[in-house]
């Protein structure tokens, strides 16, 4: 093996500039796949965490009629806080979010939005809730900035809140818009409006009730609470998983589609040198190689192509890559649209994984490339060979 | 020097399928070749030259009779053990030379070496002999593209002797040289005929490479014509 290596590497290198361009074929691909499946890696990373800055925290409880896909469950969608609790919230390690109903009215215009009553001093979302601390003579209230750019809100803005409380009676006032976040969190912005907890629970005559009940990441196997059922990160953030493999399997066919350009060329090469080289097939066979050790250093032959190009790879795609995962890559679309929670400029995360797992494939898919054409050396006559007749 | 037996060649036949017929090569050899011969097989193209040495360098097989070299029957060995015959006493020199053209000189005649696993430091002093023997020490760095044709035999003399093979079997060694160069390559191989007692065995019908044959077997199709041995007194006489 070690000699086929050697001998491998001596006839690429001799080859110049055949060697040379199917290489860099390869590396292109490296370079391309390990980038993209680093963005779709550093996706996850950002829409999970994301999703536990501003949306689900380390997993929540979540009231047992509550569906936040379906708006008609929230009327019915509170409970009083467990006692048990209670040491937990005081602590700061549960926070409690009532959801409810209503409508707001910005520039006249009537929209339906979900309130949300959460602590001010919380500390489980980054939600600028201490804002909702602000002695106004409306309510104050913090929204998203995909929901201030969609209803064309910005810090000051008075607008009149409709909602209708336990008893069914509507009622109304103003709230004014003490600040603007910006999360990449659809489901956190889009229709949200987040005042006091103890402000929205004294509206919808609710006393000490929520809806949610979000834990930090700190306790892990919790148990279940009667009337409450426990949605775990993992559970939570599913949907992103399920995204993200729906994508990695359309990249997929990206990657097939790159790899089959670079091993067109491979093959290529393969057949051309066997085709051109019979007589040296012949030399080594009379030199003392078996056909099928002929076999293996033309398969090392070409698998090194692999190797050479994960050398190359590094050399230029290193950098390349390096500077990507800090400068990041904005999509030319607004990413808000996507309805999940998708920031506007991705950083490609690359793991050791990741990359080994693409040199590993990559690598094996050159050898079985190379490997199909030698095969026909496995059938030729070393006399024949010798001569360098065509077989 | 020349009595001990090193191949042994009985009722030899060998037929090649052409279509729905067989052409036969070679019509019952028989002959002895010993140690240290420097023997040449003679005959016009088609004669069956060619077919009987790669016979005997086991590139081929016998349709039928026996062929033993060094003592192995070269019709019944396996790939495996045909090849372990070649790599390890058996040494080729062809025509057209077959250097691997992107090795170097010195890589080229290290390659039987490699293929022995020879240490780095045996390898080279083995390598460096050789190529003093031939005079190509100059040359070690050269790629034969680099090279004329007579020092591209000289690399495949080297690369053929530098494992000091039993058997050396050369085909039409002189085909592509010039006389000078021809002549300068056959005093090689003579000398290390009988420095190294190496048995060399030539398919040739060159003029040049018969004079310094001591042993001339003539071949007509497929046949042995004729089998002279060259007393040293006929060989001062020509």
């Amino acid at each position: 093996m070690k000699l086929a290596i050697k001998l491998a590497y001596r006839n690429l290198i001799g080859a110049g500039l055949r060697t040379w361009l199917n290489v860099i074929v390869l590396s292109f691909s490296f370079v391309v796949i390990i980038w993209l499946k680093g963005i779709m890696s550093g996706w996850d990373y950002q829409a999970k965490t994301d999703m536990t800055n501003w949306e689900i925290g380390g997993g929540q409880y979540w009231q047992e009629n509550y569906d936040p896909l379906d708006p008609f469950t929230l009327l019915d969608s509170h409970a009083p806080i467990p006692a048990e609790l209670q040491p937990e919230i005081d602590a700061g390690g549960v926070v409690p979010m009532l959801i409810v109903q209503g409508t707001i009215f910005p520039e006249g215009r009537m929209q339906a939005v979900n309130i949300k009553g959460i602590k001010p001093d919380q500390k489980i979302f980054k939600i600028p809730t201490q804002k909702l601390d602000t002695a106004t003579d409306a309510i104050p209230a913090v929204i998203g900035a995909m929901m201030a750019r969609n209803s064309r809100l910005k810090i000051g803005d008075l607008l009149t809140l409709r909602w209708r409380d336990a008893n069914s009676t509507f009622d109304a006032a103003d709230i004014v818009i003490v600040d603007i976040f910006s999360s990449n969190v659809p489901a956190a912005e889009l229709s949200q409006v987040y005042m006091a907890l103890d402000k929205l629970q004294e509206m919808m005559l609710l006393p000490d009730e929520a809806t949610t009940l979000t834990f930090g990441e700190s306790k892990e196997n919790r148990s279940e609470i009667s009337g409450w059922t426990l949605k775990t990160k993992a559970m939570l953030t599913k949907q992103v998983d399920e995204m993200i493999k729906t994508k990695s399997a359309g990249q997929t066919i990206l990657f097939a589609i790159l790899l089959l350009l670079a091993m067109l060329a491979i093959f290529d090469t393969q057949v051309l040198s066997i085709f051109r080289r019979q007589k040296e097939i012949g030399t080594y066979i009379a030199l003392g190689y078996t056909r099928g050790q002929v076999v293996g250093l033309f398969t090392v032959e070409g698998t090194m192509h692999a190797v050479l190009a994960a050398i190359v790879s590094m050399i230029y795609g290193m950098p390349f890559l390096l500077w990507q995962a800090k400068v990041g890559w904005t999509m030319p679309v607004d990413a808000s649209e996507f309805g999940m929670a998708m920031a506007q400029t991705l950083y490609p995360v690359y793991s050791i994984g990741l990359v080994a797992s693409t040199v590993i494939v990559v690598t094996l898919t050159t050898a079985v490339v190379s490997y199909l054409p030698s095969r026909k050396i496995a059938k030729m006559n070393p006399t024949e060979a010798l001569r360098g007749k065509l077989q | 020097m020349e009595n001990q037996s090193i191949i042994t060649i009985e009722k030899l036949v060998k037929r090649f399928p052409m279509g729905k017929d067989s052409f036969t090569a070679l019509k019952n050899i028989n002959l002895k070749f010993g140690t240290g011969e420097f023997t040449g097989l003679i005959g016009p193209s088609g004669s069956g030259k060619t077919t009987l040495l790669n016979i005997l360098g086991s590139l081929d097989v016998p349709t039928e009779g026996t062929v033993h070299v060094l003592g192995k029957s070269i019709g019944k060995l396996s790939t495996k053990e045909a090849a372990q015959l070649r790599k390890e006493s058996l040494g080729f020199i062809f025509q057209s030379y077959n250097l691997l053209v992107v090795h170097t000189v010195f890589e080229n005649v290290e390659f039987p070496l490699l293929l022995l696993k020879y240490s780095k430091s045996v390898r080279y002093k083995m390598v460096m002999d050789a190529l003093e023997w031939v005079g190509l020490t100059e040359k070690v760095h050269s790629k034969p593209p680099q090279l004329s044709g007579g020092e591209c035999q000289r690399v495949a003399i080297a690369r053929a002797m530098v494992k000091k093979p039993s058997l050396v079997l050369a085909d039409e060694p002189t085909a592509n040289l010039d006389a000078v160069n021809s002549h300068h390559i056959l005093k090689t191989m003579e000398t290390l005929n009988r420095e190294l007692n190496t048995t060399f065995i030539f398919a040739t019908h060159d003029e040049k490479v018969i004079s310094y044959l001591r042993r001339k077997i003539y071949l007509l199709d497929g046949r042995v014509d004729k089998d002279e041995i060259i007393t040293p007194q006929k060989s001062v006489a020509q």
